[in-house]
């Protein structure tokens, strides 16, 4: 059996394409790094992956708005490449400032309305944050990155997170992560690092196979990347590898 | 011509806007109840109606959030402010060439131009002089902004340039001319006639950019004159002070891991065999004290950059940084005319290195934040950078005649023009007016590009060599890398921000995001390839060849003719006097306080101890997934770790160690004791943290007062001795270094200087991460035992420091005793059985027992009467807060007591407390009686209070 092909794509700004790579490849997955230039050159296909992952970064320097030049580009240059790539069954994979490009380019909520419904704004304080975060997964979200899945603890770096819906927009968001105390239960800053609303961190479309997040999986892969294991708490895989490993698992089967 | 302005919609929160009220409000100007801030664009080109429409719709204003409108002018009520600010000309703004890209991708070609805005709405009941406040204190930077006052009508404006060949009279000239001289390139008057006998021998007048070239490669920053210049001492002499100290320290220590020191950009060391790590941190003080959001970031970029520019080029992989600045209290009233308050500075500073740092994905893991008056008007900030790279790239490469100088990254504009001369001398009340030019304002994107083309092109050996356009710009660059060969450049060939740049503003511009190399003929089309498909430039600008000269062209006109011998080995060696004396201290220490608790309460809230939380947590120190030591550790991610430690390969245990010691209060008494607590203080947290002595790098950053004064000077001579001595001892050597003399600053006709300040930094392998230690307190019934001896040493103290006291022994190091116990507390944490570990400096013991505990979230108590003393420490106090060096505070499981207790042999330590659950820190005093009794929460908001901004 030949092993799930995912595509990183870059962008100028991009920072987080290598550990997403590594955290596909222990998963399972062989990884290509490909710049979003070649596909708007039409040197590369995306339909010879899988699984398309967009890392996160800065992508150019997130001016005018965190991922919004590389959304206009997924939109406008590479056109209906991305839906369709959907459409077809596959997986996409946003993390951070590609959940921001997602949302942007109208890819979610819901890849086939092709515009943006919803959007990812500056944090309430004001502040570019770094911190680990609880969450809990929506047991009733059709993601299939979450599956099995009841909590995670990982971190968030961002000063753009805070999720922004309108009420008719946000009531049919497939909600898939939430910010959450120690014991599971919403409580405000700084569990929620940016003010989202309704504690929203990660989104997925109506298949579960379009999911997008601003925290980051790709940081917690090894048990010593969780902050605690120094405590003798973690071994082994960070609690982020689990995503990967879904996704992976459930890829091998196109 | 349009104006767009974008604005949140109403309902939403406009965090930008609430900082800048909260920003008002610090100033006392309390009437401001809220801002909002707009986006301003003008667009500069003939766009069709429903193009401009589109423009916004799809691009400038998103949807979801933002309202836009176009033209009209705002519509202000009654109490209501509206001030607009944009770049000055020729600061470079990064979002203007997003703009240009993304308005090309909506399919739009005819916009020709673009520049940005903000426009800060205010609202509140404000006079005239109020806003002006505002504006001047928050709103508007002068360095590089300016208050929109009319209509911008065209972004068009572009002169020419045609070419005029100045010469400067030299030869036949008067001793006033040659003064002016001297004074405008910042030449002394030996430099001035060697140069002159040089031109009299090529029977010609220099031209302009010849002395330019000449005072670019002979400046302090660039060449290091001081360092390596001869010393007069009372009783001897030193040929070269870097050379005869720390050079020679590590020449005689040979270590086979030290693959290349005090050569290239960065000192390289082994990593694991295949791979190699370097490590460099410099300064960018002046910069930063005029324009510190600029100067910081465009020093995280020259030292990323430097990096880059180290053997065939390394991979930034971690960045930390260490500020300077005076307390952020300061009443607004004693702030000098012309001088920023530290506050903003902070703010400033913090906001560059994030915003710059976290863009180029490199971890910030590490760093400190030192307070003292004398910062003032004069901050330090270091930049450091670490990075790796295959080992066969770790030394510098060497190019052949014939090879291509070709230019990659930024365009050149008139940014940072005399940069380098600006960092050499003193910084005047009149800096903010004159400096406008020698401070940039980066663009992160475009460096991070050419970090991702670099490596790849590293990687299939596309250059033969690789250098940065650093101080100096391409003066110093192309300058260096062809002193034994000789160069051909062909000015005009370098593409430019915009037109009307003369030839030597080219040749000297330090324009950020540039690199240069020196590429095979046979490589070219490749690397162009590679670098168009990353989106960066690349540019043939000249060839190197055997002539021995520096030759410049500007259309084919020679502009430049020097010889490469004179321009870097010409300069006459500069004579100094060195004399040192200690500044007597009086040696009355104050009363026993009656409630130690209350002055730990004290130390514990001061600046320099606080919680650095608030800066940390902004930076991003997760991103490429290597970090194994956080900079915030224990129970709730709050607590202050030693060191950071990260594993940057994926398939190899071993991990870097990176760490910092720096304490200028020490110095003030002693600056050879200063240096070796520094040392000792860099080493510890190596060791605290889990790592060994076994390959630890040092690097020295000196920033330092007037050098010309002997015993400031003299100074400088002890600080470098000890370097000397304490890395001998500890088999520690170091492998490059920096230093910023001249840290004065002129106040109402008075100098003011910084005090001496030494920061050693300290990059450790370690074999495998897995023997990593926190340093929280982590089981209740641990066992806390006190490692080394604690002397009657305070000093330069935190605690001497609270009570406005300058007294008492400065503490020194015992290399023989500290570094026997750092080698066999290393031994004992390889075991396993070390719980928690933490070192002992500002605040001494009381600080670090309190630290573990809010970091664990529970509660110790300790026995002063148990602590190793050495002669004369009878006081509570003076036990609690004494700072001196070469201890420990270790937690162990009570099963493995007799097992660490062998480990531990002959060293002094002594089992004084345990981790409890009470919630509180108690601790006993000499004669039994509990001295403190506090609860960890109240100690933790004291802690945390002061920098939770």
């Amino acid at each position: 059996m030949s092993r799930v092909r995912v595509l990183v794509l870059r962008a100028p700004g991009s920072n987080c394409d290598y550990e997403t790579a590594f955290a596909f490849e222990q998963a399972g997955a062989s990884t290509s790094l490909v710049h979003i230039g070649e596909l708007v050159r039409r040197e590369r296909n995306l339909n010879d992956f899988q699984i398309v992952a967009i890392p996160g970064g800065f992508t150019y320097g997130d001016d005018l708005g965190a991922g919004k030049i590389l959304a206009n580009e997924i939109r406008f240059r590479l056109g209906q490449d991305v839906p369709r790539f959907v459409e077809s069954g596959r997986l996409v994979l946003g993390i951070c400032n590609g959940f921001q490009a997602l949302v942007k380019a109208g890819i979610l909520p819901s890849p086939r309305v092709g515009q943006q419904r919803m959007s990812v704004t500056y944090n309430d304080s004001g502040r570019f944050e770094c911190r680990w975060v609880h969450l809990r997964v929506n047991r009733d979200s059709p993601c299939l990155f979450t599956e099995g899945i009841e909590r995670l603890y990982l971190p968030v770096a961002h000063g753009e997170g805070k999720v922004v819906a309108a009420p008719e927009v946000l009531s049919g968001m497939r909600k898939v992560l939430y910010y959450v105390d120690e014991l599971g239960n919403r409580a405000g800053y700084p569990y929620n690092p940016n003010g989202s609303v309704d504690d929203v961190a990660g989104v997925c479309d109506d298949s579960g196979r379009v999911f997008g997040l601003m925290p980051h999986p790709e940081r917690s892969v090894r048990g010593s990347q969780q902050p605690h294991w120094t405590q003798g708490a973690t071994e082994g895989f960070g609690e982020g590898f689990r995503l990967f490993a879904n996704a992976v698992k459930w890829a091998r089967g196109l | 011509m349009y104006r767009v302005e974008v604005c949140l919609k109403k309902h939403l929160t406009d965090a930008r806007g609430e900082g800048l009220t909260r920003d008002i409000q610090d100033l006392g100007i309390g009437k401001v109840s809220s801002i909002r801030v707009v986006d301003i664009y003008w667009l500069d080109g003939d766009l069709e109606p429903g193009d401009l429409d589109l423009v916004c719709r799809e691009l400038l204003a998103d949807p979801i959030i933002q309202d836009y409108w176009c033209g009209e002018a705002l519509e202000l009520g009654r109490g209501v402010h509206a001030v607009r600010v944009t770049y000055n000309a020729g600061v470079t703004d990064p979002v203007e060439q997003s703009i240009v890209k993304a308005v090309a991708d909506l399919g739009i070609i005819s916009l020709r131009a673009v520049k940005t805005g903000k426009c800060y709405v205010i609202e509140g009941a404000l006079d005239a002089q109020s806003l002006e406040t505002i504006t001047r204190r928050v709103l508007v930077n002068p360095t590089v902004e300016h208050v929109v006052e009319d209509e911008i009508t065209t972004l068009l404006d572009k002169p020419g340039y045609q070419l005029e060949l100045r010469h400067v009279e030299l030869l036949e000239t008067d001793e006033g001319s040659l003064c002016r001289l001297a004074q405008e390139f910042g030449f002394s008057g030996d430099e001035l006639t060697a140069i002159t006998s040089y031109f009299r021998g090529e029977n010609r007048n220099p031209t302009d950019v010849e002395l330019e070239t000449l005072a670019q490669t002979w400046s302090e920053h660039c060449c290091h004159k001081t360092f390596k210049g001869r010393i007069k001492l009372a009783h001897s002499e030193i040929d070269n002070l870097l050379e005869s100290t720390i050079v020679k320290a590590t020449r005689e220590l040979d270590r086979a891991w030290c693959l290349s020191v005090f050569e290239d950009n960065a000192g390289v060391i082994d990593f694991d065999g295949s791979w190699a790590v370097c490590f460099k941190v410099e300064t960018h003080n002046h910069p930063s004290a005029i324009e510190p959001y600029g100067g910081a970031a465009t020093g995280i970029g020259g030292v990323v950059r430097d990096i880059l520019g180290t053997g065939l080029a390394a991979k930034p992989i971690l960045n930390t940084d260490v500020f300077c600045f005076a307390p952020p209290d300061l009443p607004y009233d004693r702030l000098p005319p012309g001088v920023l308050h530290p506050r903003s500075v902070l703010k400033g500073v913090r906001a560059g290195v994030a915003d710059y740092g976290n863009r180029l994905g490199i971890p910030t893991a590490n760093g400190s934040i030192r307070f003292d008056e004398r910062y003032l008007a004069n901050p330090l900030v270091f930049c450091g950078s670490v990075g790796i790279m295959p080992k066969q790239c770790a030394l510098r490469g060497h190019h052949k005649s014939g090879e291509l100088v070709v230019l990659v990254g930024g365009r050149t504009g008139r940014d940072g023009i005399h940069g380098v001369t600006f960092a050499s001398g003193k910084l005047t009340q009149r800096s903010t007016e004159l400096s406008y030019s020698a401070v940039q304002i980066g663009d992160p994107i475009v460096e991070k590009k050419m970090i991702d083309a670099l490596i790849r092109a590293r990687d299939e050996r596309l250059f033969s060599r690789i250098t940065d356009c650093g101080g100096g710009g391409l003066s110093s660059a192309v300058g260096e890398m062809a002193a034994d060969t000789g160069v051909r450049v062909h000015l005009d060939k370098v593409p430019l921000k915009y037109s009307g740049l003369s030839y030597d503003e080219i040749w000297i511009s330090e324009a950020q995001e540039r690199m240069v190399l020196a590429v095979p003929q046979e490589c070219f089309d490749r690397l162009l390839k590679l670098f168009a498909c990353e989106d960066v430039e690349a540019t043939v600008i000249g060839e190197f060849t055997d002539s021995q000269a520096l030759e410049l062209f500007y259309q084919g006109t020679l502009v430049c003719n020097l010889d490469m011998r004179f321009l870097h080995r010409g300069r006459p060696q500069l004579q100094l006097e060195a004399f040192w004396e200690p500044v007597v201290r009086p040696g009355e220490i104050n009363e026993m306080p009656s409630d130690l608790g209350e002055m730990l309460l004290s130390i514990l809230g001061s600046w320099n101890v606080c919680s650095k939380e608030w800066v940390i947590r902004q930076y991003d120190y997760e991103v490429q997934g290597t970090s194994v030591l956080k900079p915030l550790v224990g129970k709730e991610n709050d607590g202050p770790s030693d060191a950071a430690i990260i594993k940057p390969l994926q398939d190899s245990k071993a991990g870097l160690i990176v760490a910092n010691g720096i304490n200028q209060r020490y110095g003030d008494i002693d600056p050879y004791w200063m240096a070796a607590s520094a040392i000792d203080e860099a080493l510890r947290q190596v060791v605290a943290v889990g790592g060994s002595l076994e390959r630890v790098a040092l690097l020295d950053n000196f920033c330092w007062g007037d050098v010309s004064e002997p015993q400031s000077l003299g100074a400088l001579v002890r600080a470098c001795e000890a370097c000397r001595d304490m890395s001998l001892a500890y088999g520690t050597p170091f492998i490059s270094g920096k230093d910023s003399l001249n840290n004065e600053v002129q106040i109402g006709g008075k100098s003011v200087s910084v005090p001496h300040t030494l920061l050693v930094s300290s990059l450790a392998v370690m074999e495998d991460v897995a023997g990593t230690v926190s340093m929280d307190f982590k089981r209740v019934g641990d066992l806390v035992y006190l490692l080394g001896r604690t002397y009657r040493e305070l000093g330069g103290s935190e605690y001497f420091a609270t009570l406005g006291l300058m007294a008492g022994c400065v503490p020194v190091v015992r290399p023989p005793e500290s570094k026997k116990l750092m080698a066999t507390l290393s031994r004992a944490m390889a075991s396993g059985i070390v719980t928690a570990c933490h070192d002992l400096s500002e605040g001494g013991l009381g600080v670090a027992v309190a630290e573990m505990a809010i970091a664990g979230r529970v509660g110790a108590t300790i026995r002063l009467d148990r602590v190793p003393l050495g002669e004369g420490v009878d006081r509570d106090d003076l036990v609690l807060f004494s700072e001196s060096n070469g201890r420990f505070l270790v937690t162990i499981a009570l099963a493995s007591r007799d097992k660490f207790e062998r480990a531990m042999g002959e060293a002094s330590f002594a089992l004084i407390g345990r981790v409890t659950t009470l919630g509180r820190l108690i601790i006993h005093g000499l004669q039994g009686k509990k001295v403190v009794d506090r609860s960890i929460e109240e100690l933790r908001t004291v802690w945390q209070e002061p920098l939770r901004w």
